[in-house]
């Protein structure tokens, strides 16, 4: 019992921490750098399918996204399948060509993310491959889900 | 004027309040960020058709035609075949040399190509089924060669690699597949 007295006796017990404004900042910035705050308002809806044998992309800075679905139009009713790229659906098909070719003006080796709806058809998906063919985006990446 | 200075006493900025703030800040990005990669099946799409150059001649041993049609039946070289079917075509039709020595399979796992085409019909989910199978095969080729040669398998193998270009196991199987040009009429 004296034992544990003569060590409550000594005072200052507490933790340093004068380190941990430095720490927070640390965490802060590597939180600052990895986020990628745009995220576009999706006008489709695009339930990904799922395969097994798929890969990572890591460079996310590299890839464009493309999302192909039926429009929402508001509750659970949907339109046509329709093509949005960042925030504004596509009217002609003709356009995706003039703006994945800038697109890889500014970054050459852009790889194009195809964001399918798994209630797809391939005749859409083949129009938007076709014109990604003619602006020279050939890197393509079919987004999949893993398989559980 | 510098004593003067000195004799001033607390005249220093509180930083109190600084680990406060940038708690702040960290809990804001904390929420906002997305960890989740994106994952998916990569592909490289053919250039552009050049009308005044024809394309390179390839033998029709070394093409595996694969044909999603409207119904998402699959027809492997114009004969019906199951999804589950594919894994093991592939695989046979790019080995050939080490397996069946087929006079109708490929001449080697590089002059190999799986030439996919698909209907303006052709479910989506059917298609990526397929490709799922194509690279399935694929991979169980790879492992079994990484496996044969350095004793890991694929993935742990091109972890342990310098540069991507160093890829051996990729340089006996490299992925050739091939979409297909689109039929001019079909709606």
């Amino acid at each position: 019992m004296s034992k544990f007295q003569k060590k409550n006796a000594k005072a200052k017990q507490e933790v340093p921490t004068t380190a941990m404004p430095d720490i927070v900042f640390m965490l802060l910035i590597f939180f600052m750098v990895t986020t990628v705050l745009r995220e576009v308002t999706l006008q489709v809806r695009v339930e990904l399918t799922r395969a097994e044998n798929i890969e990572k992309i890591e460079q996310k800075r590299l890839v464009s996204y493309l999302y192909i679905g039926p429009q929402v139009l508001g509750g659970n009713v949907y339109g046509d399948t329709k093509v949005q790229i960042d925030d504004a659906l596509i009217d002609e098909m003709s356009f995706i060509r003039r703006i994945m070719y800038d697109k890889l003006l500014e970054q050459p080796k852009l790889i194009v993310s195809l964001r399918v709806d798994r209630e797809s058809e391939m005749g859409i998906v083949t129009d938007v491959q076709q014109e990604l063919r003619q602006a020279g985006t050939l890197q393509i990446n079919y987004s999949t889900r893993r398989l559980q | 004027m510098f004593k003067k200075k000195k004799g001033r006493a607390g005249a220093e900025i509180p930083s109190s309040s600084l680990a406060d703030i940038a708690f702040l800040l960290l809990v804001f990005f904390l929420v906002v960020t997305t960890i989740d990669v994106d994952t998916g099946i990569g592909l490289v799409l053919p250039p552009p058709p050049d009308e005044s150059e024809p394309p390179p001649p390839i033998r029709e041993r070394n093409l595996l035609k694969v044909l999603v049609n409207s119904q998402g039946l699959i027809l492997i070289n114009e004969r019906p075949a199951a999804v589950t079917e594919v894994r093991e075509r592939v695989a046979n039709f790019v080995d050939n040399a080490n397996r069946a020595n087929d006079e109708n399979l490929s001449v080697s796992p590089q002059a190999a190509i799986v030439s996919i085409k698909t209907d303006r019909q052709t479910p989506y989910e059917i298609y990526i089924r397929m490709l799922d199978e194509v690279r399935g095969a694929y991979k169980e080729l790879r492992d079994a060669e990484s496996m044969r040669r350095f004793g890991v398998n694929y993935d742990r193998y091109r972890a342990s690699l310098a540069s991507p270009s160093d890829d051996e196991v990729r340089r006996i199987y490299p992925m050739n597949v091939s979409i297909a040009e689109p039929d001019p009429g079909s709606n």
